[in-house]
Formats: C-alpha cells, structure tokens, sequence
C-alpha cells in the first residue's frame, strides 16, 4: 500500500451553527479512485470545497504527502496540486478553447510591461491536450467553449488538470449531466488519469459509474461517513441502500404497500 | 489507442478569413449597425451631416463617451455594472473647478485632484461590491446619489453657488479641453489613448483573460487562482478614474463645471457598450464593439439635428436601436457559439 497523498482527520464543518460534515477521516492514494457517494445534502459538496480550498475546516486536519496544511484559498489548493473539476466542466463558455484552457495560467510574451498572451502556443497545447483525450472534433483553439457538448467540456477542464501537474484530481458530479456514450468517456478518461499515478476523488450519486471505476469508496449521509470499504467489499444493491438511507426505504416500501393495499380494496 | 497518428494526420487549423467567419464576429451586429445609422444620416441629414463641421460634433461627443465606455464595457464584461460615472464626471468637474478656479491653485495640481478623487470613488465602488457582495448594480447606484449629493452640498457650504469657472493655464486648457482643425477636441486623442490601453489590456495581455473569466463564471475562476477582488476593484477604479478625466475635460473646454453636468453618461454608456455587442449578464464583448457602440451612439445623438427634425426623435432611434441591437448580438452570438465542422464519426 503507497502512501495516500491526501488525508483528512476527523474533520468538521459547519456553517453559523449548523452541522455540515462531522468527523471525517479519508484517504486517497496515487494512482487510486476514491468514490465519494452521497444524495443530495449529504455534504459531498462541502468536502470537495474544504478539498479545494473554498472552505476551511472548523475543526480536524488536512495533510498533503504526510505533512499538515492549511489551505487559505483555492490557489493555495492548487499550488499543492489539488484540481477541481466542476459539474458543469469548469469552462467558460463564451471563451475560447484556447483562452479558457490557460486561465489563471496564461503563457505570455514579451517584456513587461509589454508582456502580452501567447495565443499562438496557447492554441497549439490546448488543441494537442484535447485531442490526447480523444476529442479530435477539436482543432482550432479559438473556438468557443459553448460549442462544445458537455463532455467535451469536462474533458477539456480535466486536461487542462492534467496539462498543470494536477496530483489529485476532484471531479464534482462529472457524469450527472451526460449521456450514456458520453459519461462512458468521461469515465475513460478517470481511468486514464489514475494510470498515470494521479489520485481521483470521484463525487457522484451514480452507483454503477462509482463502480465501474472505483478502488475505494466512502459514503456520506447527513454530514457523516456512513460507510468506508474498498471495492468488491459491497454489492450495488447495498451501496444504494445505504446511500437512500436504508430503513428510510424500507419504510417507504411498507408505507407505499399499504397505501395501493387500500386502492386495491376500493376497487 | 492511436492518438499520435489522429494528431499527425489533421493538422492545427490556423483560422483564416471567410466571410462565414466573419460574419460570427461579435461585432459583425455592431459594424452593422454603425453602417446604417450613418447611411441614414446621410441621406436625412444631407450635406451638412457630412461636412467637416457635422463630422467633428459626432467625433467629439463619441470620444468623450468612449473614454467612459471603454472601462463600462470592461466592468460589463467582468460581470459588474457602474451606475455611478455620472457623478463621478460631475464631482471631478466640480473638483477642477473649485481647486484652480475658487482656490486659485496651479490647474495641474486641479486636474490631479480630480482624477485622484474618481480614482477613489472607484476603489470605494470595489471595495464596496467585493467585501459586502451587494450586487454593483445597488453599490454604484447608492454611489451615484451620494456623490451627487456630497457635490451639491459642499459647492454649496464652500463657495453658495452651484456653478463655478475657472480659467486655467494655457498648456493645461489645451491639453485637456484644446480644440484641433477648429472644430475637433482633444479629447478625440485621449479617446484613441485610452481605446489602445484598453484593447492592449483585454485583448492582449493576460488580465483580459482574468476579465472575461470572471464574468464567465466567477467561481471557476477563482478556482483557476484569479485574484478575483483584486481585478475587480481594478476595473472599478479604471472606470473611476475615466469618468473624472471626462470631468476635467469638460471643464477645460467650457472654462467652469455645473455640479449637475455628465449625468448623461450613466446611461448612455451602457447603451454605448450593449450596442457594441457587450453582453449583459458578462464574459462576452470587444473594444473594437464598444467603439463601434459609441460612434452608433454619438452617430444618432447628433445626427438628428441635422435632419431638420424635432431633437426628441433622437431618444425614440436610440431606444429602438438599443433592442435591435440586442436581439442581433444574440443571433451573432450564437452563430459564434456553433462554430467548427459537424461531427465526424
């Protein structure tokens, strides 16, 4: 077993006094996918923002290759190579693919105060990352973002993650908006990631796509780590309940059985 | 997977001109507009429109409006809005003329004030929207009335009157409010001055990059390590610091300020910026639109005078105008959008 290249300890969040994680311990590792599953208000959203710098931890620990950190801005997360891929791909759609793949890194020419961007060179490696991702509709960098489909968008920002050193990779939901063909490359391209040592925290509320790529996995409910194992140790059938919130369900089976039971005995 | 060989055998497109392309310019709307407003005035305003005097009354309302609309447009595409320019113009005019006129002190010291005073209300501007995130929209807004009434009432306690002269000294009238040929301001250099700063700053260096990012989607970009406030309160002391150039402009040209003058410019900037193909709601837009936007602008506001016809209609082409001009950068826009081949499978 490596190293993991980001733990938490018992960290906690909570915003003007409600409680929005309690006690959460993880660890990703490189090379590995960590899942993080959740329904919607289980606080995934939360942890990948103190993950990414957005949000400090009120209480608890962070550690980056074993030593502890505290992250004061996003930038702070990056610097440590730490990379957030949103929902939507992170990508600005009224922006160039080009422009838009070296935001807050732009290469620059020139002497100061002169120093203009590269638009030549920013061009040539954004047009070359995307294709390596197998998007080869791409071949001329000042396209706009919006033309792009959904998926073409989260491969353009993971990239662009991979382009910048990124270590740890955090993809927030990036299937949820995407069909079939297209969150299968999605997932391609996590697998990719993690070959070549990159640590991928995978947030989705999709079980089989957790599954298919997932080394490791953790579930959140209500703010806490519901459950902890690694893959093979659980069947779909239990992740999901566990995730719906198990009995919850069970009792809503009942509740529903009774109900069409009464429909049953009008009719 | 045979990703060198896909790479090798479609080489980088380096985009080259056809009309297609050139029609998802985003300022292709704007060129247009600018074209038809001035063949119209051409034909209604007949040759007085096009004479040299008819050219310098456009040329030089357009300059000073595009000194503020440059910066507007700026802001616009960050996603902010400045509502406050107007007293900003009238508060550094007031300023210049208090200083050099009533105080008797050197006009250059005058001017200084006066830019450094719209400097601050654009750093207050910022610094207002990005601590409280109260939408600029409000803190601008709150900032046009309080300046206005601030400047009111201390011409007023200071000197009881609300119109001040000056006569400042010769180099620094020409500078700032110096007339060339006759008829064309100096303003129109400061304009082309501030035209090339701007289209450096956006379309060339990287911080365009952070502008367009920010009104894109604020929160990748702070993602993406953009030092969000600090671009922001940037922009707004850009803004700031043009609206009082303007101000210092006009009371050169006409030797006093009026502590109600430049309240125009709140409006007619954005009309100005959304004419040139700016978008609203942020993260899209050009300097070559905004001065395409402006010369529209100054086009129709001058122009109707010399058509003969009752100066009132001016506003109607101008509101008009304004939404057609609105409703074809969304078609431009969208052809911008769905650029690039079909599909290959």
């Amino acid at each position: 077993m490596s190293k993991p290249i980001l733990k938490l300890t018992n960290v906690s969040k909570s915003f003007a006094g409600v409680q929005a994680l309690e006690d959460i311990s993880l660890e990703v590792e490189p090379g590995k996918v960590l899942c993080l599953l959740g329904d919607n208000g289980a606080g995934k959203s939360t942890l990948i923002k103190i993950l990414a710098g957005f949000h400090k931890p009120t209480s608890g620990s962070m550690f980056v290759n074993g030593e502890e950190i505290v992250f004061n801005n996003p930038k702070d997360a990056s610097a440590q190579g730490i990379a957030t891929v949103h929902q939507f791909g992170g990508t600005f759609p009224l922006m160039s693919v080009a422009r838009s793949f070296f935001v807050g890194e732009e290469p620059t020419k020139g002497i100061w105060p002169f120093k203009y961007f590269d638009n030549k060179h920013a061009n040539e490696v954004a047009v070359r990352e995307v294709r390596k991702l197998g998007i080869t509709r791409v071949t001329d960098g000042n396209r706009l973002v919006g033309g792009l489909s959904g998926g073409e968008r989260q491969s353009l920002a993971i990239a662009r993650a991979v382009y910048f050193g990124a270590k740890v990779l955090i993809l927030d939901e990036p299937t949820a908006a995407l069909g079939v063909k297209e969150a299968t490359h999605v997932l391609r391209l996590v697998m990719q990631a993690r070959n070549q040592g990159i640590a991928v925290i995978l947030v989705t509320h999709n079980v089989l796509h957790a599954m298919t790529v997932g080394d490791h996995f953790a579930v959140l409910i209500h703010g806490k780590k519901a459950d902890d194992f690694a893959k093979g140790e659980r069947t779909r059938e239990q992740i999901t309940d566990l995730m719906a919130g198990g009995e919850a369900m069970a009792e809503l089976e009942a509740e529903l059985n009774t109900l069409t039971g009464t429909i049953n005995q009008i009719n | 997977m045979s990703n060198k060989s896909a790479e090798t055998a479609t080489p980088i497109k380096q985009s080259r001109f056809n009309f297609k392309n050139l029609t998802r310019r985003p300022e292709s709307g704007a060129l247009a507009g600018t074209i038809i407003v001035y063949g119209f005035f051409v034909l209604f305003g007949g040759s007085e429109f096009t004479s040299t005097g008819g050219f310098a009354t456009w040329l030089n309302t357009g300059a000073e409006l595009l000194i503020i609309a440059l910066p507007v447009g700026l802001l616009m595409i960050a996603g902010e809005f400045d509502l406050s320019v107007g007293s900003v113009v009238a508060a550094s005019s007031v300023t210049t003329a208090l200083v050099g006129g009533t105080w008797g002190l050197p006009t250059p010291i005058a001017v200084l004030v006066a830019l450094g005073l719209g400097t601050l209300s654009g750093y207050l501007n910022g610094l207002m929207v990005t601590r409280t995130n109260v939408p600029s929209f409000i803190v601008t807004l709150a900032m046009q009335f309080a300046l206005a009434g601030l400047t009111l009432g201390l011409v007023r306690v200071f000197t009881g009157t609300t119109s001040l002269p000056i006569a400042g000294d010769e180099t620094t009238t020409k500078l700032f409010g110096g007339f060339f040929f006759d008829q064309f301001e100096y303003a129109i250099f400061w304009a082309i001055g501030v035209t090339l700063v701007v289209a450096w700053v956006l379309q060339k260096s990287k911080y365009g990059n952070w502008i367009f990012a920010l009104g894109g989607d604020t929160q990748s970009a702070r993602a993406a390590g953009i030092p969000v406030e600090k671009t922001k309160i940037a922009l707004f002391m850009a803004t700031g610091f043009a609206s009082s150039l303007v101000g210092v402009i006009q009371t050169l040209i006409y030797n006093g300020a009026q502590t109600g003058g430049g309240q125009s410019f709140v409006f007619n900037s954005v009309i100005a910026v959304v004419i040139g193909g700016v978008l609203l709601t942020g993260g899209y837009g050009s300097v070559f639109g905004i001065v395409l936007g402006t010369c529209t602008f100054a086009i129709v506001n001058q122009g109707v005078y010399y058509t003969g016809w009752n100066s009132d209609w001016a506003a109607l082409i101008l509101g008009i105008l304004l939404l057609a001009a609105v409703l074809m950068n969304n078609t431009f826009r969208r052809a911008a959008m769905s650029t690039g081949e079909k599909k290959k499978k």
